[in-house]
């Protein structure tokens, strides 16, 4: 005991000596900090989260709904209506979990300011909050559900199957898609202001889910349209035309013969014409008389 | 005079300064050009067109490397996301190009010969005795032919001459056809007939559409097989066949449908089927916008309302898209109760614009 009592003493007292450096207090502070983190992922939020029920994550998600979306979708997501009978928003009844974990997730909505065009911007809310109000939005009204990562995702295809999938998914492509979105993904043009996006980059997720949930003024292709596997084959198509280089060198937006034409015109004649000012410059000339001529 | 007499204006040809009304004053004096005057401008241009064939000579033989190099087919190699075969062989050979025609510009700016010459214009007319000469020669010609002597010879070439145009407008004209007969007024659809998605060939039920659905779909006669499983329409039949019928179907909300008059029952629950191929030239038309119901076409962007039996919103189009009325068969599947009752597309000879 004397033993333990004079190593306790003398720990102690190493310690004490250092009790008003200027370490000390910030190390407490840490220390202190690590233990209530420590304590507190032992005891309180992981239980809680996995036993939160429908209910509660409707609940929290009617919250977020309230304060972000009713001014333009009504407070139990009816839409609302402009005076002259435009459209503020739409009404959410059916639209779904999918369509929400949508326009939520790649920052579509909240949207700036009505409009023709939700354009994609950052987004603002984290997994879990869309998660909620995704849960709100689809308790209004049977839709599509958020899609499993199983629906879209190419992994587990053998090379061969994925060949297949590219093949059978260029042509459903080619066949309902690039009349808006163009033969390789780009997007394009639409009637009075809007425009269909480009969609090479994309994530699978957001791919299946805008042609599940037919976002703005797309048509929707549900799984009786289209099929979970051929939405799949789309996106393995689309990532094709990610993968492959480049053969013909600069694509030029591959937006087709208005875009290049514009490239050879305005840089390929502008050279052009740089080069025969060039040619017919005047150049420098001497005040000079040559002597030995 | 002095100050040009050694470099005087060469003077070609026959001018006659008698007959000017002035007197030719002349060139101003001869300014020189640095290279001509200065012996380390006229190196440095001569290092500087030696370097740049060069450059093109390095081109050239880049252009063989890299034709050798750079892998094309099953492996490509890549450089910066680009191919890098095409990419580098298309460098390398426009270099070579461009470095030699830029180095022989160079050249003859700068070292070629420098000196102002006027090369007057000879008469356009040719020398008298020359003319002579032709018509004498023709005479001769016409004389030993005898042609004017012997016109059976003279009328008997006119006409094989004649005869020959014949073929021209015969063949040309009777290659235009055959003509279309009523081809162009009916499709293949026909009572029963299922209306199936296009690609994948499948049948559809009213409840695998959502309301805003849309479906490019195609007749199922187009998709279907013999015993040995070999289709039976193909080639150009096939193209033929497909380019008049094809539809897109899509699914409106009841309540947005104004039906066309005698036509409220062509569709099913909200489901209804259009040609889709634009009345205007024929581009096949699926910009499809749900939240208007309208359809546009990407060549001339005339605009249809589809929950209004297509009526054209605006662009060229003369008329709506024809509407194929639908109906369900006994295995629940949709199906065609007709054909078109007008011909699909384009407007063509024999039928007026409406």
């Amino acid at each position: 005991m004397r033993f333990l009592n004079r190593s306790v003493d003398s720990w102690a007292g190493r310690i004490s000596r250092h009790r008003r450096g200027p370490l000390a207090g910030f190390l407490v502070l840490v220390l202190g900090l690590l233990m209530m983190g420590g304590l507190y992922t032992t005891f309180s939020p992981a239980q809680a989260q996995s036993e939160q029920t429908t209910e509660e994550l409707v609940a929290e998600g009617r919250e977020l709904f309230i304060v972000n979306c009713s001014f333009c979708h009504g407070q139990n997501g009816e839409g609302v209506s402009t005076v002259d009978g435009n459209q503020l928003g739409p009404s959410l009844a059916g639209v779904g979990a999918a369509a929400v974990d949508f326009q939520v997730g790649t920052g579509r909505m909240p949207a700036a300011q009505p409009g023709q065009q939700m354009p994609r911007k950052e987004k603002v809310f984290s997994q879990e909050e869309i998660d909620a109000m995704a849960a709100f939005v689809a308790s209004l009204g049977a839709g599509p559900a958020v899609p499993d990562e199983s629906d879209y995702s190419l992994e587990g295809l053998s090379d061969e199957e994925r060949q297949e999938a590219i093949v059978r998914g260029g042509q459903i492509f080619l066949t309902n898609c690039t009349a808006c979105h163009n033969f390789t993904g780009s997007g394009g043009a639409m009637p009075r202001g809007g425009y269909a996006p480009a969609i090479l980059g994309v994530e699978p997720r957001y791919v299946y889910q805008a042609m599940l949930t037919g976002p703005q003024t797309m048509p929707s292709f549900s799984n009786g349209n289209l099929t979970p596997e051929a939405k799949r084959d789309v996106i393995a198509y689309l990532q094709s035309i990610e993968e492959n280089p480049k053969y013909g060198g600069f694509g030029m937006g591959g937006l087709g013969p208005v875009a290049e034409g514009m490239y050879a015109w305005i840089v390929g004649i502008g050279v052009l014409v740089g080069f025969a000012v060039w040619i017919a410059a005047h150049g420098a000339r001497s005040t000079k008389q040559k002597v030995d001529a | 005079m002095s100050s040009h007499d050694e470099h005087a204006v060469e003077v070609v040809g026959d001018r006659t300064p008698d007959t000017e009304p002035l007197a030719d004053p002349g060139h101003p004096a001869h300014k020189w050009r640095p290279t001509d005057v200065d012996e380390r401008l006229e190196r440095r241009a001569e290092r500087q067109v030696a370097t740049l064939f060069a450059l093109s000579g390095l081109c050239s033989v880049l252009f063989v490397v890299s034709y050798f190099v750079f892998d094309i087919g099953e492996v490509v190699t890549t450089v910066g996301g680009f191919g890098a075969s095409n990419l580098a062989l298309g460098l390398t050979l426009g270099g070579a190009l461009l470095f030699g025609g830029v180095g022989a510009i160079h050249w003859a700016r700068k070292l070629m010969a420098d000196q102002e010459m006027v090369e007057a214009r000879h008469a356009i007319a040719s020398p008298p005795e020359d003319r002579e000469v032709t018509v004498a020669g023709f005479n001769t010609g016409l004389e030993e032919s005898g042609i004017a002597r012997r016109p059976l010879i003279r009328n008997s070439l006119l006409g094989a001459l004649g005869v020959l145009a014949l073929p021209v407008p015969v063949v040309l004209l009777r290659d235009l056809g055959p003509l279309p007969g009523d081809a162009l007024k009916s499709t293949i659809w026909e009572p029963g007939m299922r209306v199936v998605r296009d690609v994948t060939g499948t049948p559809i039920r009213p409840s695998d559409l959502q309301f805003g659905d849309l479906v490019n779909a195609e007749p199922a006669a187009l998709f279907e097989v013999d015993e040995q499983g070999e289709p039976l329409i193909e080639g150009a039949q096939l193209q033929t066949e497909k380019a008049k019928g094809a539809v897109i179907l899509v699914r409106i909300e009841p309540e947005d449908i104004t039906p066309g008059e005698g036509r409220e029952d062509w569709g099913v629950d909200g489901i209804l089927c259009y040609s889709k191929i634009c009345t205007h030239v024929g581009c096949p038309i699926s910009l499809y916008e749900r939240t208007t119901h309208h359809v546009l076409c990407p060549c001339h962007q005339s605009t249809f309302d589809l929950a209004d039996s297509a009526r054209v919103m605006f662009g060229p189009a003369a008329r709506p898209l024809p509407q194929l009325p639908l109906d369900v068969d006994s295995d629940g599947y949709l199906v065609a109760r007709s054909d078109f009752d007008e011909p699909v597309g384009p407007s063509f000879w024999e039928r007026d614009s409406r």
